[in-house]
């Protein structure tokens, strides 16, 4: 009997409390922990499946040197090598790291000193570029410091709650539910801001579908309105705050009334009015931003267009009140501490020369930088232009998530030294090649052991639970190894993982005496077994005085003269306006059950059946008018590149834009790398990307086939066609398209699918295109095929279900062959955590579930996580309005 | 020796208006003979004085049954049709154990042998037809037998004694049903067929495949392209020879390679006859006032070995006689049966023409094979096993050459009624 271990969970920045009970043979039962406050017990559908994302299929287990296995002396020893010929040659500029918010503090911060203080480059970037830089930038340039003001208790305690840009309800599920239940305790009300209409947006008391890019104008015409209606708290704006006029001066050209905001913003001037009143007339507001004003060209405008509003009605660092910066990393915010980004130094200091001097000597660092290095898109453009000869890639995967990623791929292939610390050997870019090329084992979850913040700076540990599968390292060690190797032996000599953290700690408090936000001066001297057994702790924690969970409630900031600022942002806009061969805006974004390019997540078959292909959506109007119809396969492509995904129709977005996922990589999908679509303009402050706004275009591709595989393993599907793969109950399934007939399509997958000694069952109509076949060992199902012309695209569901039960009946042997369900089947899965049809809950509520707490009594429907409760009410809807 | 006695009308040989009835003698007392006096007591009753006279010691019995009687799942009793009660309750003269050895059409007498003679206005012959034996060394051996009818089943029950070694010659209906018969009694039993597949001419070779399947889960070992060449021992069957060489032990011959119908009795009558006696569409032979129905005719060019055609036959005379017109324009061949629980069905075309378009589905592990044949959408060819639900639709189909609606409905039959939507 293993005992539960208390860990954190490793995707959004919610940060939960997990509870994993090894089961002793690599898995483990995955509980929330009632004990952590940023969940008190719950998880999401993605926390809940963890435990099915633990298996050793496709991981990386040994160190590999140019594809071939080797030890980890001789590929460090490489590494060591190659980065010392190479700053020696072409200056130690030429080196760069790319990280990810993956990362836990301790490696993040032998990362960070490696490079910035002994190799000596300034280049250490990471995909929080990507992620948050914008809300760093915009709290630096309000705050002087890179600080959330505010806590989750805030949310509990608001009485309106303003969401920007911001999927909560599916990527901050947990909080999320929060949130719900402030609404259900104290009528707490919800504005969401958004140009696509999200599950979150179906929550709102009021939405706010505004034009992409425009939220500027929004936010200008709110500084407009609080201060001309007499909303503005004069006491505290004339003792702690600085540049109001220039803010309002700015804000009055952009929104001076409410006709012009509603022009910029596409809005009806009703609705924002009473968006404006209702902020106006609510204390306890707290703003929550995340990707749709970060991942911007202007995010760091709207950030500060956003905080501008609640520093003149003094709404910041009390109960229930503040911007609130929503984190998509478990550990972005602990890069953000170490100093992982190319334009901080360490511990929340930055260039000012006492800053580089202090860093310097409490490293002993003999190659301290002096200046910033390039921000993640200037990064990988010098990577291409030849200036970065090596690059060590740390848990993240570029080559999808990086804007132009095909760019980016071409630019990897370019480099003398490609250095990957990955958990996947599959991921897109740990399959790449440079001149030289180390793939080196990472630890994944549950297997390392370190620190992570969460969104509202509470630091919790990640711990081990599971044995250490292959060679895989901890990623601290491994850098340090190479630190000690590059002969800075007493620098990197650090026994434990603690002893890392207290070095970390020691940076933050050194030299501080509270001119700096970040400081962990009461863990300095942790001992390594109070760190093993510490629980969740809130920062600062200065040596005296406890945890904060709010700063800046005594008006007092991080500039030189303590006061927080107004910033005169820029006239909103996007960096390319659609139109010509290209009048769509394309959006992209998170889907409910998937994390970041799927390498973790695609192996959970109830996290891949929520939405198991790459989708495009689509109004109504728009799809109509270029014969796209639900279901089909569309071309989104942009100046950059192209991707074949499925068409949803909806009118959750507007009329002129496109919304397309995140997460598939090549893995998952033989053409949907979001990366390779967008432009990613550079915000100018930030550095962080426009990722949700470019000019694309949509035509329908017509295959002459559609169909499926589901199999035991992975069958790779035959060049030119297209797919998307997903983990399904007892395998894998594929959905695919293809110019092939049936025949064809027949005799290429029965060559794929390996039937030496196995039994093929199948149907065979090839003048009508069709074709299904199922391959049993014995009499235990392993496969099952469908194809038939695309406007008849056989559905994968009942065969899915057989698939899952394994040895089918008689009567299910030729459902499996006729396509038609011999059982009713449960409909697209709509609660993941329990595994629920949409066909279950409608039927459920068609036999008199009337509310979402009925349907989850009678089916345990959206009983988990909740992040399903949304559609559950849509079905409400429906099928009542049916019903009537 | 005893004198021929003349079996003139009986007492009550007159119709209620006092004419005298015409006397209708049927030579032969099978399946088909059965149907024909069934429907023609039922269409005109008593209007014709009938005689029925049959080789067999048993009055008519469902010869479809032998296999299962064969294998003991059946008694002889569940074979009987109709009792002697029957025939007599219906003014039936039945004369069983009496084979006909002559007819003279001057006289319009049937003659059996030395015992009896019986005139007739009109003749109906359903003498069926015999099984062929293979012309090869050894046929005669005893130990080979043919199976036929229930004297062979008897004989065959008798020679299948303990660890007795069997070999059934003839992939055919008959000879799967004798195997499998035979394997039921737990005799160690051998499948030998010429072709290359089991009932070719019925099924194809997926179907054929699941028919073999069958069979050897059943216990029947199956040799293809098996040629034999001779059964040899000494005074008794020891062993049969294969043209390839082969030597298979057997201790019992079981031969079921076909039948020839019988035609001796109207070839010395002077009817015309050709592989069958020859019938227009009133099964009427070169005689007018003769009749053949069953395996023993010949109508357009074909003779039939199934009952359903036999049944269509008796149906059409049956009426013709009771003066309904009935005529017989051939039938829509289709074989659908049980081998042994196996269910089998076929009609139409069987192997793939080239002008056409087969739809298949085949789950060999669930003993479930389909295939349709279609030619411009109109259904030609189909051939079940397994499953044959939509059997009769396909007939239905293949008969009227009308399009078929939802090739899938046919293929894997209509989907459940859904309930209305409340």
């Amino acid at each position: 009997m293993t005992a539960e271990v208390r860990t954190t969970c490793p995707y959004c920045g919610v940060g939960c409390g997990v509870l994993a009970t090894p089961d002793g043979k690599g898995g483990a039962a995955i509980a929330g922990d009632a004990e952590h406050p940023a969940n008190y017990g719950r998880l999401c559908s993605k926390g809940s499946a963890l435990g099915e994302t633990l298996s050793l299929d496709d991981r990386l287990l040994h160190p590999q040197l140019n594809g071939e296995r080797v030890s980890w002396d001789a590929a460090l020893g490489t590494v060591a090598a190659e980065l010392q010929r190479i700053a020696g040659a072409h200056g130690p500029e030429s080196v760069a790291f790319y990280l990810s918010g993956q990362l836990l503090t301790e490696d993040y911060y032998v990362a960070n000193k490696l490079a910035k203080g002994f190799v000596g480059t300034p280049h250490v970037e990471t995909n929080s570029r990507l992620c948050m830089s914008s809300a760093v930038a915009a709290h630096r340039r309000a705050f002087g410091s890179d600080t959330v003001p505010g806590c989750y208790e805030d949310l509990d305690e608001a009485d309106l709650i303003v969401l920007v840009g911001s999927n909560t309800a599916w990527c901050h599920p947990v909080l999320f539910r929060r949130m719900a239940d402030a609404k259900a305790k104290r009528g707490t009300k919800f504005v969401v801001i958004d140009p696509r209409r999200t599950q979150t947006g179906q929550e709102a008391d009021l939405f706010l579908g505004l034009k992409p890019g425009s939220d500027v104008a929004l936010f200008s015409g709110l500084l407009v309105h609080l201060t001309e209606n007499g909303f503005s708290d004069r006491a505290f704006v004339e003792e702690h705050t600085a540049g109001l006029d220039g803010a309002l001066d700015r804000a009055r050209q952009i929104a001076p009334s409410l006709q012009a905001t509603a022009a910029a913003t596409g809005l009806a001037e009703a609705d924002i009015a009473a968006f404006y009143d209702l902020f106006a007339r609510t204390r306890r507001v707290v703003t929550a931003f995340s990707m749709g004003v970060n991942q911007s060209v202007q995010g760091t405008d709207k950030g500060n267009a956003i905080i501008n509003c609640h520093l003149v009605t003094g709404r910041i660092g009390g109960v229930g009140q503040g911007p609130f910066s929503l984190t998509g990393q478990p550990n972005a915010m602990g890069g953000r501490e170490v100093g992982g980004l190319s334009n901080m130094l360490a511990a929340h200091m930055h260039f000012a020369p006492e800053e580089v001097d202090r860093v310097r000597r409490y490293w002993a660092a003999p190659r301290i930088i002096t200046g910033e290095g390039m921000k993640a898109v200037a990064l990988f453009e010098a990577v291409r232009a030849g200036r970065i000869k090596a690059l060590w890639v740390m848990g993240t995967n570029p080559i999808v998530s990086m804007p132009r990623a095909d760019h980016v791929r071409e630019a990897i292939r370019g480099l003398d030294l490609l250095v990957v610390s990955d958990i996947m050997a599959n991921a897109d870019t740990a399959r790449e090649k440079a001149r030289t090329t180390v793939l080196l084992p990472a630890q994944g979850w549950g297997e390392k052991d370190g620190t992570v913040t969460n969104s509202e700076r509470r630091i919790s540990r990640q711990r081990r639970f599971l044995p250490i599968p292959g060679e895989a390292r901890p990623d601290w060690a491994v850098l340090a190894e190479v630190g000690r190797r590059l002969g800075h032996g007493k620098a990197f000599d650090w026994p434990s993982v603690a002893a890392v953290f207290r070095e970390h700690a020691g940076l933050s408090a050194y030299e501080n005496g509270g001119t700096r936000d970040f400081d962990l001066g009461g863990l300095t001297d942790i001992a390594d077994s109070a760190y093993a057994a510490s629980g969740p702790v809130q920062w600062p924690l200065p040596k005296r005085g406890g945890p904060k969970p709010r700063l800046f409630a005594d008006g007092r900031f991080y500039t030189f003269d303590r006061r927080a600022r107004f910033v005169a942002v820029q006239p909103p806009g996007l960096a390319e306006a659609a139109g010509g061969d290209h009048p769509f805006v394309l959006n992209t974004g998170r889907v409910r059950d998937h994390w970041h390019t799927m390498t973790r997540t695609g192996k959970s078959q109830r996290l891949s059946a929520h939405r198991a292909v790459p989708f495009v959506e689509i109004h109504p109007e728009d799809a109509a008018a270029r014969g796209l119809s639900e279901g089909g396969i569309a071309r989104v492509s942009t100046v950059h590149g192209s991707a074949e995904l499925e068409v949803m129709v909806t009118d959750a977005v507007a009329t002129g834009q496109l919304f397309m996922p995140m997460h598939w990589n090549a893995a998952y999908a033989s053409a949907a790398r979001v990366g390779a679509l967008v432009r990613g303009v550079p915000d100018p402050v930030s550095g962080q990307p426009e990722l949700k706004a470019t000019p694309a275009a949509i035509e329908a591709v017509a295959y002459r086939a559609r169909g499926f595989v589901l199999s035991r393993t992975e069958v790779p599907m035959p060049e030119g066609w297209w797919w998307a793969k997903a983990a399904i109950p007892g395998g894998w399934g594929v959905q695919f398209a293809t110019q092939d007939g049936s025949r064809e399509v027949a005799l290429a997958l029965r060559g794929l699918i390996q039937t030496g000694g196995l039994e093929l069952a199948e149907y065979a109509d090839h003048a009508r295109g069709r074709y299904r076949c199922a391959v049993y060992d014995g009499s235990r199902l392993v496969a099952s095929i469908a194809v038939a012309p695309s406007d008849a695209r056989p559905d994968w569901e009942a065969a899915k279900a057989l698939f899952a039960a394994d040895e089918p009946e008689a009567a299910e042997r030729r459902a499996l062959l006729s396509g038609r369900a011999a059982t009713e089947a449960a409909g697209p899965v709509v609660c993941a955590c329990h595994g629920v049809g949409l066909d279950v809950i409608a039927a459920t509520i068609r036999a008199g579930a009337g509310s979402v707490e009925a349907v989850g009594a009678a089916c345990k429907a959206g009983t988990n996580c909740g992040s399903c409760i949304p559609e559950i009410r849509k079905l409400l809807t429906v099928e009542t309005a049916k019903a009537a | 020796m005893p004198t021929p006695r003349l079996d003139t009308a009986t007492p009550d040989s007159r119709a209620t208006d006092g004419a005298p009835r015409e006397r209708l003698v049927v030579v032969g007392n099978g399946m088909a003979s059965l149907r024909f006096l069934e429907h023609l007591t039922e269409g005109c009753p008593g209007r014709f004085d009938v005689t029925c006279i049959g080789a067999e010691p048993r009055a008519a019995y469902n010869r479809v049954l032998l296999s299962s009687l064969l294998g003991g799942e059946i008694d002889e009793g569940a074979t009987a049709f109709r009792g002697l009660d029957w025939y007599e309750a219906h003014g039936i003269r039945l004369i069983t154990g009496a084979p006909v050895t002559a007819i003279d059409r001057e006289n319009g007498l049937a003659i059996v042998g030395e015992t009896h003679i019986l005139p007739f206005d009109r003749l109906v012959l359903a003498v069926g037809s015999l099984p062929i034996r293979l012309p090869k060394p050894g046929m005669d051996l005893p130990g080979v037998i043919t199976f036929r009818d229930l004297a062979d089943v008897a004989a065959i029950r008798k020679a299948a004694v303990q660890h007795a070694r069997a070999i059934v010659i003839g992939g055919g209906l008959l000879g799967l049903e004798a195997a499998a018969g035979l394997s039921r009694l737990g005799i160690d039993t051998t499948l030998l067929h010429v072709m290359d597949r089991l009932m070719e001419r019925q099924l194809d070779h997926p179907a054929a495949g699941l028919v073999r399947r069958a069979m050897e889960a059943r216990g029947v070992k199956v040799i293809l392209s098996a040629d034999t060449a001779a059964v040899e021992g000494e005074g008794k069957v020891e062993r049969l020879v294969l043209a390839d060489g082969t030597v298979l032990p057997a201790d019992l011959v079981v031969v079921s390679v076909g039948v020839r119908p019988s035609v001796a009795l109207a070839q010395a009558a002077g009817l015309a006859t050709n592989r069958g006696i020859l019938v227009d569409d009133r099964m009427a032979t070169s005689d007018p006032r003769i009749f053949a129905l069953g395996e023993c005719a010949e109508h357009r060019g074909l003779v039939y070995g199934l009952v359903e055609p036999a049944y269509e036959q008796a149906d059409a005379l049956a009426r013709h006689l009771a003066g309904e017109g009935g005529e017989y324009r051939g039938t829509h061949l289709s074989t659908s049966l049980k081998i042994s629980g196996l269910p089998v069905f076929s009609a139409g075309l069987v192997d793939t023409p080239a002008d056409a378009e087969a739809v298949t589905l085949f789950d060999p592990g669930a003993g479930l094979y389909r295939k349709l044949l279609l030619r411009e959408g109109r259904l030609v060819g189909a051939v079940f096993v397994g499953d044959i639900a939509e059997q009769a639709a396909c007939k239905a189909l293949i008969r009227s050459g009308d399009p078929v609606g939802d090739v899938d409905d046919l293929m894997f039959g209509r989907p459940a009624p859904q309930p209305l939507a409340a």
